[in-house]
C-alpha cells in the first residue's frame, strides 16, 4: 500500500535554487526506500517537505502535493505539529539535546502531553530496544545523553523519534559519521523497523544505498531521474545516468 | 646585509618569541595596575569608617558622622526597580530578535539603535527621565521615576547580551527540537532559554551594576541629598549610593575623608559583588555546557 503520493512536487528557495522540479513518486508503507545521488540533488529538500520541515527554511515556491494516508499534508491548514509526531526524523549529525538519555526519549511525548510515569518508562525502553541501543544505555539512563559515542548517540536519536510512535520515519545519510560497526547496528535496526514503519532513507554511499534498497529513487539536480524496486535499480538500471552514478563514472 | 645581520645577532626565532611574549605579559600587568592601585586605595582609606554603626545607621551631624544606610537601601532598592523594568523587556526583545524577527531592514534598524543607545552619554538619560517620567508623566522626583530612566540605559546592555546568548544556542536544538512536534515557544522555553539562560544572567548583572553605580541618570530624577527616614513607596525619592558619594565629596564642606572613602568601599563593594557573581555564573555555566 502507498503511505506517501508525491505528486508533481517542485520547490524553489528564495535565492532561486529550483531544488525539486516536478517529482511524482509513490512510496510504499513496509518498506525502506532510499533516496540518493549526487550532492545538490535534492534529495533532503524532498525528505524535509515530508514533515514540513521545510517550514524554517527560506521557501520561496512549493508546487504539486503530497498525500499522507490520502491527505495533503502541504496545505496550509495541516497540523504540522501532529504531522511531525507521525513522521520521524533523524538527521545526519547526531543531534542530542542538552539533557539526559531519559528526557531526550521523553522529549516529545511530553509535549504531546503525556505526564505518566509509565507510559513514559514504558515508551523509553520500547524505543531503545527497537534502535538496538537498551542494552548499552540501561543502567545509566539518567546520564547526559552527550556522553555516549557518536554511534551510540545516532541510534538514541533513532530511538528519540521511534518514541513518538511515528508511521513514518525520514533518515537523511544517518551513518555519514559512523564508524562501520555503528553502521551495521543502525542498518540492522532499519531492516526490524521496516516491518511496522514505511522508511525513508536517504544514505551515505551507493554502497549503503544497494544494501538497504527495497526502492531507489536516483535524483540529479532536482530531478526524480528513475525510481524502481532496489534489486532492478542496482543491477540493471534503465536510465544511462544512473548507471553512470552507480559505477562511479559520474560527472 | 641580513647576512651580517644574522652574525650579529644570532638569536633565532625562539628568543624573538620568548622577547614579545614577555614584551605582551608586561602590558597586560600595565593595563591592570592602576585598577587594582584603586582598589586597593579605596581599601586602605575606607575600611576604617567600616562598622555596623557605619552601614546600619542614617548620616548624621550633618553627615559628617553616622552611617549610610538609606543610600544602602536606596541603591537596592534602585536595582531592584532597574530590574522589574529592564529585564522581563529586555529578555523579551531578545527572544524576539533572536528567534522571531526576520532580517529586514525594520528589525535591522532596531538593532542599529539597541547598539546606539548603549553609547548615549548617561547623563542624558537623565533629562530624558526628567523630561519623560517626572514632569510629563507626573511620577515626580522618586524611585519609580529613577528606575525607569534607569531601566532605559540598562536595555540596551541587557538586550544584546542576551540575543548573543540566545544566538550562541546550536540552531541544530531548535530544528530537533521543531521535528519532535514542538512548536516555536516550546523550542525556546524547553530548549534555547535554558541553555541561553546563564549568558542571559551574565548580561543581566552586567547591566544592573552599570545601573547601581550610576549617579547622572538619578540625579534628576530619583535622587535625594538627604532623607531622615528611608522610603515608603516608589513614589518617593531616595538617596543612593553613587550620589551620597557625589554630595558628600563635593557639595559638604570639611567632610571627614574616612566617610567619602568609605561610602566608595560600599559602592565598590556592592558592584564588584555583582561582577564576580556574573563571572561565577558563566564561568560555572561554561564548565557544564554540553555542546
Ligand atoms: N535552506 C536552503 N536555502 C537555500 N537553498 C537551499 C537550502 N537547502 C538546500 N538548498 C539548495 O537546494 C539544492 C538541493 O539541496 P539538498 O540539500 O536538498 O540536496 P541533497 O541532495 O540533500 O544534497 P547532499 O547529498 O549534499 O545532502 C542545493 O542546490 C542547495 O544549495
Ligand atoms: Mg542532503
Amino acid at each position: 500500500m502507498n503511505k506517501i503520493l508525491i505528486e508533481s512536487l517542485s520547490l524553489q528557495y528564495s535565492d532561486g535554487t529550483e531544488s525539486l522540479r516536478n517529482v511524482s513518486m509513490e512510496i510504499p508503507a513496509n518498506a525502506i526506500t532510499v533516496l540518493f545521488g549526487p550532492a545538490g540533488g535534492g534529495k533532503s529538500t524532498l525528505l524535509r517537505c515530508l514533515n514540513r520541515l521545510n517550514d524554517l527554511a527560506d521557501v520561496q515556491v512549493v508546487e504539486g502535493k503530497v498525500l499522507i494516508d490520502g491527505e495533503n499534508i502541504l496545505a496550509p491548514q495541516t497540523d504540522v505539529i501532529a504531522l511531525r509526531r507521525k513522521v520521524g526524523m533523524v538527521f545526519a549529525r547526531p543531534v542530542v539535546l542538552p539533557m539526559s538519555i531519559r528526557a531526550n526519549l521523553t522529549y516529545g511525548l511530553e509535549l504531546a502531553g503525556e505526564k505518566r510515569r509509565s507510559k513514559l518508562d514504558e515508551a523509553v525502553e520500547r524505543s531503545l530496544r527497537l534502535a538496538a541501543l537498551w542494552d548499552e544505555v540501561k543502567d545509566r539512563l539518567d546520564d547526559p545523553a552527550i556522553a555516549l559515542s557518536g554511534g551510540q548517540q545516532q541510534r538514541l536519536c533513532l530511538a528519540r523519534s521511534l518514541a513518538l510512535q511515528p508511521e513514518i520515519i525520514l533518515l537523511d545519510e544517518p551513518t555519514s559519521g559512523l564508524d562501520p560497526i555503528s553502521t551495521g547496528k543502525v542498518e540492522a535496526a532499519l531492516q526490524e523497523l521496516k516491518k511496522d514503519y514505511t522508511i525513508v532513507l536517504v544514505p551515505h554511499s551507493v554502497q549503503q544505498a544497494a544494501r538497504t534498497a527495497d526502492y531507489a529513487a536516483f535524483f540529479l539536480q532536482g530531478e526524480l531521474i528513475e525510481y524502481g524496486e532496489g534489486s532492478v535499480i542496482f543491477t540493471a538500471p534503465k536510465e544511462k545516468r544512473t548507471e553512470d552514478y552507480i559505477t562511479g563514472r559520474f560527472g | 646585509m641580513p647576512r651580517l645581520m644574522k652574525h650579529i645577532f644570532p638569536l633565532n626565532r625562539h628568543l624573538i618569541q620568548r622577547l614579545g611574549f614577555a614584551g605582551l605579559t608586561v602590558m597586560a600587568f600595565l593595563t591592570v595596575l592602576p585598577i587594582v592601585a584603586v582598589v586597593i586605595y579605596i581599601i586602605v582609606q575606607g575600611a576604617p569608617a567600616i562598622s555596623l554603626e557605619f552601614l546600619s545607621d542614617f548620616p548624621r551631624g550633618g553627615m559628617r558622622e553616622g552611617g549610610i544606610l538609606p543610600a544602602i537601601i536606596g541603591t537596592i532598592y534602585l536595582t531592584i526597580g532597574t530590574a522589574v523594568f529592564s529585564v522581563p523587556l529586555g529578555i523579551a526583545a531578545a527572544i524576539y530578535l533572536s528567534e522571531y524577527a526576520a532580517d529586514t531592514p525594520l528589525t535591522r534598524t532596531i538593532r542599529i539603535a539597541i547598539i546606539n543607545l548603549a553609547g548615549i552619554p548617561s547623563v542624558v538619560y537623565g533629562l530624558f527621565g526628567l523630561g519623560l517620567f517626572v514632569l510629563f508623566l507626573r511620577f515626580g522626583t522618586s524611585i519609580l521615576a529613577a528606575s525607569l530612566t534607569l531601566s532605559i540605559m540598562t536595555l540596551p546592555v541587557i538586550i544584546s547580551t542576551a540575543e548573543e546568548a540566545l544566538r550562541s544556542v546550536p540552531q541544530a536544538f531548535r530544528t530537533v527540537s521543531i521535528s519532535l512536534g514542538a512548536t516555536r515557544w516550546q523550542t525556546i522555553r524547553r530548549i534555547v532559554l535554558k541553555e541561553a539562560l546563564p549568558g542571559i544572567i551574565t548580561g543581566v548583572i552586567l547591566g544592573l551594576e552599570r545601573a547601581a553605580g550610576e549617579t547622572a541618570p538619578i540625579l534628576f530624577t530619583g535622587a535625594a541629598f538627604f532623607l531622615p527616614r528611608l522610603p515608603h513607596s516608589p513614589f518617593d525619592a531616595t538617596m543612593a549610593l553613587p550620589y551620597h558619594l557625589f554630595v558628600i565629596s563635593t557639595q559638604v564642606p570639611e567632610m571627614p575623608i574616612k566617610i567619602q572613602y568609605g561610602t566608595a568601599l560600599v559602592l565598590l563593594v556592592f558592584v564588584l559583588a555583582m561582577n564576580v557573581t556574573a563571572t561565577f555564573i558563566r564561568s560555572r555555566a561554561r564548565a557544564k555546557r554540553q555542546w
